[in-house]
Order: C-alpha cells, then structure tokens, then sequence
C-alpha cells in the first residue's frame, strides 16, 4: 500500500506543463524560487508565458490577480512560508475580487528540514482558510498532487491553495486515482477509531494502524487532502462509526485539520478529537524525517496518543 | 592610530579563515549557502576585527555597534565570523543546521553575537533602521549596521525602509548592498534588471559610495566616510563577487544554495581558499 517516495513539486512542474501544452491562456509566475518550486519546467517550454517576478512576493501575487482579471488562468508559485508576505494581497485582489488563481506552493511545514524554523511554516493552512473564497488542498503524494492540478484546471475557477513540500512522499494512490474538491479517501477501514490525517502523516498513520492492530485496536485511516472545504460527511461518518477520532497534521495543531475536524464533531455529533501536530512551537533545523520525532508527531507518537485516546474513550462509555 | 588596529594582511587572514569554516560548515551539514557566504566575508572581517565597537564578553552591551544580516541565507560566514571573534567556541560550528544545536540554517538570534533572526529576505533592513531609531531616541553613540542582497533588494519592503532611513536621517545606519549580480534562480541582471542602483539609493536620500567589496582598505574608508556623513544613512555598495575564492563556485548560480557535491569538490575548495 505505501510505495517508493516520489516528488511532489516536479510532479506539479511537469502537470503544469502539460495542462500549458493544452491550454494557452494558462500563465505562470514564480518569485526567485522556479527552480525549487519546478515552475521552471513550464518556464523552459513557455518561456512567454512565464513570468518571473524576483523576489517580491507581493508584486508577484497582484499580478496574478490582474492576470486573472483579464481572463488568464494563474498558477503563481513560491515557498509556502513567502506566500505568507502577500496576505494582504491575496485578501483583496485574489480572494475579494474572487478571481481564477491558483497558489501552488512549495517547501511547506518541518520537512523543509535543515534550512530551519524560517522556513517551516506550520500555520499557512490555518492563515489561508480564514480566507473568504480561499480553498486549501494538502496533496498526500505525487499522483494526487497531478490530479489536483489537472482538476483544478478543468472544473474551478475560484482561488485555490495548494500546499507543496520539499520532501519526496510515499505514493500511495493509483495513476489514475482522481482527486475531487471536498471528498476524501479512507485508505484502510476500521472501527474502533480514526485517524483523519493529511500530507507526510497519512503514510506515518498507515504505519501506526499497522502497529495498533498487534495491539487491538481496529483503526480507520483517511487521507483529508481537501482542507478546505472539508467532506464533513467523511468526518461525521467516522465519528459515528467509530466514536473516537486523532487527527495528524505536519501543521499547528490550531487551525488546520485537528481543529476544523474538531469545530465539525463538536457542532454535529461530538466525539473525543485528539490532535497531533505542531504546539504553538516554531520549527528547527534538523534532518526532516528526525523532525517528526523531535516534535513528538512521528509513527510512535501517532500509536501512543491513538492508545490514549481508545482508552480515553472507552472509559466515558462504561460510565454512561 | 589605535594600536589594536589590525592590518590589512591580518584582515585578509581572518576573511581566509571566514571563508574556509563557510566551506566546511557547509559541507558538513550537506547543505547550506556557501556563494552569499564567500562573497561577504571580506566585510564581516573589516567589520568585527576592525570598524565595530563590540566586547564578545559582554554581547549585551547597550552602547555596542548592532550588525543585522538581512540577507539571513549567509549564516555560515556570520556564524563563522562570530566564533572566530570569539563570541562561542569554533567547536559549535559543526552543528550547523543539525539538531539540536542553536546554529539554524539562517541567522538566528539566541546564537550570542546575533542581533536578529532573519531568513526571509527584506525584513533585516527595517529592523536595523528600528535599532537606529532606538539608539538616537537613548541618544546612544553606537553604529547600526546592516548586510543586504543585491536579490533581496527587489522586495519592496527594502524601499520603504530606504524612504524611513532618510525620512528620519539616520546617519547612524550603514548599510553594505553586497553587489554579488546573481540570486537563486540566476543572474540577477536576467531575473529582474535593476540598472542604477547607486544613482536610486541616492535618490532616496541616501549617502552612496561605491567600493570593491573584496579590498580591506577601501571597505575601511568606506566606513569612515559613513561616520562622517552627517543627517542621512550610508549605503556601501560592494561589488563583490559570488563564491569568492572558489573557483568553481565563482559567479555559478548553482552555488548560491548547494554544498559542494563530492570529497573531491570540497578538497579543491579547501586548498583553494588555503592557497590565497
Ligand atoms: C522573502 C523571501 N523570498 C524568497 C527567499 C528565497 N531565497 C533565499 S536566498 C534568495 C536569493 C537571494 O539573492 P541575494 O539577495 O542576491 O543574495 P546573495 O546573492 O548575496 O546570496 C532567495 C530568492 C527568501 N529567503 N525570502
């Protein structure tokens, strides 16, 4: 089930360019970073089409818009954590003008690794889904990150945010899996819980499933890629069937998956929501696969805090 | 003239050794900035052995000359110059970017000697003309420095800071643009021309000299003619070249964030640099 790493941002280069092969009012944009966000393979081939706008984020950004308002289809890339600098442009021009524009960015959350806690932002998520008319997508692998682009291109004309990372991700999907705005995917059913995780830790929760079935307990997995707007009938449905949810996130445990999986049960049908990912910290340079440790979100902690929470909850049903 | 003043053969030596602990810290930790590193090394050593008041023992000294790397990529030649000036033992350095030493992959403060985080590009300067304001407010004698690039000026929130610096005179501030004509993606002249740098910073309001960004005594006087600039900020503009002294990384944009590959690669860039 969990395949051979594979990079996430050439996988979105190449889709790029072959959505730009098909569609000439497709336009790019990158902010000093095309060679690591790979826009540079559109950039080779389109060279007309491309637009490297040097580091300026916020130029970069109203630029896209205006580009959008003139009836181009936008993908402007950068690193996560640059995109950040132009809020206040994706605010107004982007997402007031709710115009078709679509942020992929790169080298998001700790695997960023050793460049360090500059660069490891874990609050984007949470920063752009308070945006009106902003949906946030978090692929899991290199197949789904092609699928998005491709879906994206064909049936949405809204602004998207598309979190990218540095890190080659296990495949998990097929070829020709097909990724759709608000619908998720359960990778391995199960009963007596469920893990609703995003990005790097859908393969680390698929290992810790592995590990809590030698010890009992029957966990359900499921990839929650589209953040925003999320499949509340997935979330409700496992925590109907379940009873007890942790959600994993290579993000703050405030305002991502955790928290938005919890406003969901706590509104509807409320269940014990555990949440894994990072506390209020800021990152740290270091190798990223180490990272996960570091910061208590790797295989072993997501089995401890899922033990916990199994037995937490079933406590509560014996007193009720 | 001050005795302790160092000369310019020993400025070079200690630039020398800038650059070799750069190349190291680098390798070590398999990743990293070696070309922004190598091409500033000549100023951080005129500025810390020389033209700074600083005490390494007393790093939180309210009247100290303040040092902002904005361009906070070049961690390894200020992390370098710091241990070798003697604010923490040079044995440290091979932490770099590893955990869980404090020596992050951009400047961070809480490394002692360090005055800012930095690391994302065009935030140093406005801090530095924050710490300006702050010691003409205290009515301090202290100097303000700051370091940045010749990529990073293309953020727009450089220029605002341009427009502060002059608004509120800040002779106190002198900034080195460290003029190395490459960025990440390429050639800055490719990415986003910028002609007349000299002549736009002049006409914010700022006192402009021009220097070799690789010659002791002409950094030296540069920083002189600052002091003596009175009611605006000096920019320095450093023509420098990027990877200074390894030949291979000489003016190769490949260098601006990539160690050197093989054993091989970093032998030749160590006796390279060993050899000048
Ligand atoms: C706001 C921001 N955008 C992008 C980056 C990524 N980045 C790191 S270094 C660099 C190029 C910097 O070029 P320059 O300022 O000329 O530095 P130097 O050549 O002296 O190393 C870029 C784009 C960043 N650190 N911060």
């Amino acid at each position: 089930m969990i395949g051979k790493p594979e990079s996430l941002r050439d996988a979105y280069g190449e889709e790029l360019t072959r959505i730009g092969d098909a569609d000439r009012d497709v336009v790019v944009l990158d902010a000093d970073l095309s060679s690591s966000t790979k826009t540079s393979i559109f950039g080779k081939k389109f060279p007309e089409r491309f637009f490297n706008m040097g580091i300026s984020e916020q130029s970069m950004v109203a630029t896209a818009a205006g580009l959008a308002l003139s009836g181009k289809k936008v993908y402007a890339s950068t690193f996560a954590v640059f995109l950040m600098r132009a809020y206040e442009q994706l605010r107004q021009s982007v997402c007031y003008n709710n115009v078709n524009a679509k942020f992929v960015v790169t080298h998001s959350g700790i695997t960023v690794g050793e460049d360090g806690a500059t660069h490891q932002i874990v609050e984007d998520v949470g920063i752009m889904s308070g945006l009106p008319n902003m949906s946030v997508i978090v692929p899991v692998d290199a197949p789904e990150t092609r699928s998005v682009i491709r879906h994206l291109h064909d049936s949405t004309s809204t602004p998207f945010y598309v979190r990218l990372t540095r890190e080659k991700f296990p495949v998990l999907n097929d070829a020709d899996y097909e990724f759709k705005v608000g619908k998720s995917v359960t990778y391995r059913d199960g009963s007596d819980m469920s893990i609703i995780a995003s990005g790097s830790m859908v393969s680390f929760s698929l290992e810790a499933a592995e590990q809590l079935k030698g010890k009992g307990i029957d966990a359900r997995v499921i990839n929650m890629s589209s953040i925003k707007p999320m499949d509340r009938d997935a979330v409700l449905k496992a925590a109907r069937e379940t009873g007890r949810i942790v959600t994993a996130e290579e993000h703050s445990i405030y305002n991502g998956l955790g928290s938005r999986v919890a406003e969901i049960t706590s509104e509807t049908y409320p269940v014990g929501v555990s949440r894994i990912g990072m506390r209020d910290t800021f990152g740290k340079s270091g190798r990223s696969w180490d990272l996960f440790d570091y910061f208590h979100m790797g295989v072993s902690d997501i089995v401890r805090i899922s033990e916990e929470a199994f037995r937490k909850e079933s406590s509560y049903e014996n007193i009720s | 003239m001050d005795s302790s003043r160092l000369s310019d053969a020993k400025i070079r030596e200690k630039a020398k050794q800038i650059r070799l602990k750069s190349i190291e810290m680098v390798y070590t930790a398999k990743s990293g900035h070696p070309g922004g590193s190598l091409s500033i090394a000549d100023v951080l050593a005129t500025l810390y052995f020389r033209e700074m008041k600083i005490d390494p023992a007393n790093p939180v000294d309210p009247d100290r000359d303040m040092l902002v790397m904005s361009k906070g990529h070049a961690s390894p030649a200020l992390y370098a110059t710091l241990s070798l000036r003697g604010y923490f033992p040079e044995t440290l350095l091979p932490g770099f970017r590893k955990l869980p030493s404090k020596l992050e992959g951009h400047v961070h403060y809480g490394v002692p000697g360090v005055e800012a985080s930095t690391g994302s590009l065009g935030q140093g300067l406005g801090i530095a003309v924050g710490m300006a304001l702050a010691s003409k407010l205290d009515g301090r004698k202290n100097r303000i420095y700051a370091i940045i690039g010749d990529g990073e000026i293309q953020e727009g929130s450089i220029w605002e800071s341009f427009m502060a610096g002059s608004k509120y005179r800040l002779d106190n501030l002198t900034v080195f643009l460290d003029k190395n004509g490459v960025q990440l993606d390429g050639f800055t002249d490719d990415i986003m021309p910028m002609p007349m740098i000299p002549e736009r910073v002049r006409s914010f309001g700022w006192n402009v000299v021009e220097i070799d960004g690789h010659s002791i005594p002409e950094i030296s006087s540069s920083i002189s003619k600052a002091r003596e600039c009175k009611d605006k900020p000096t920019l320095i503009y450093a023509k420098t070249v990027k990877g200074k002294g390894v030949s291979y990384m000489e003016n190769n944009p490949k260098y601006h964030g990539n160690a050197p590959e093989t054993e091989e690669l970093y032998n030749q860039a160590i006796k390279e640099l060993s050899t000048q």
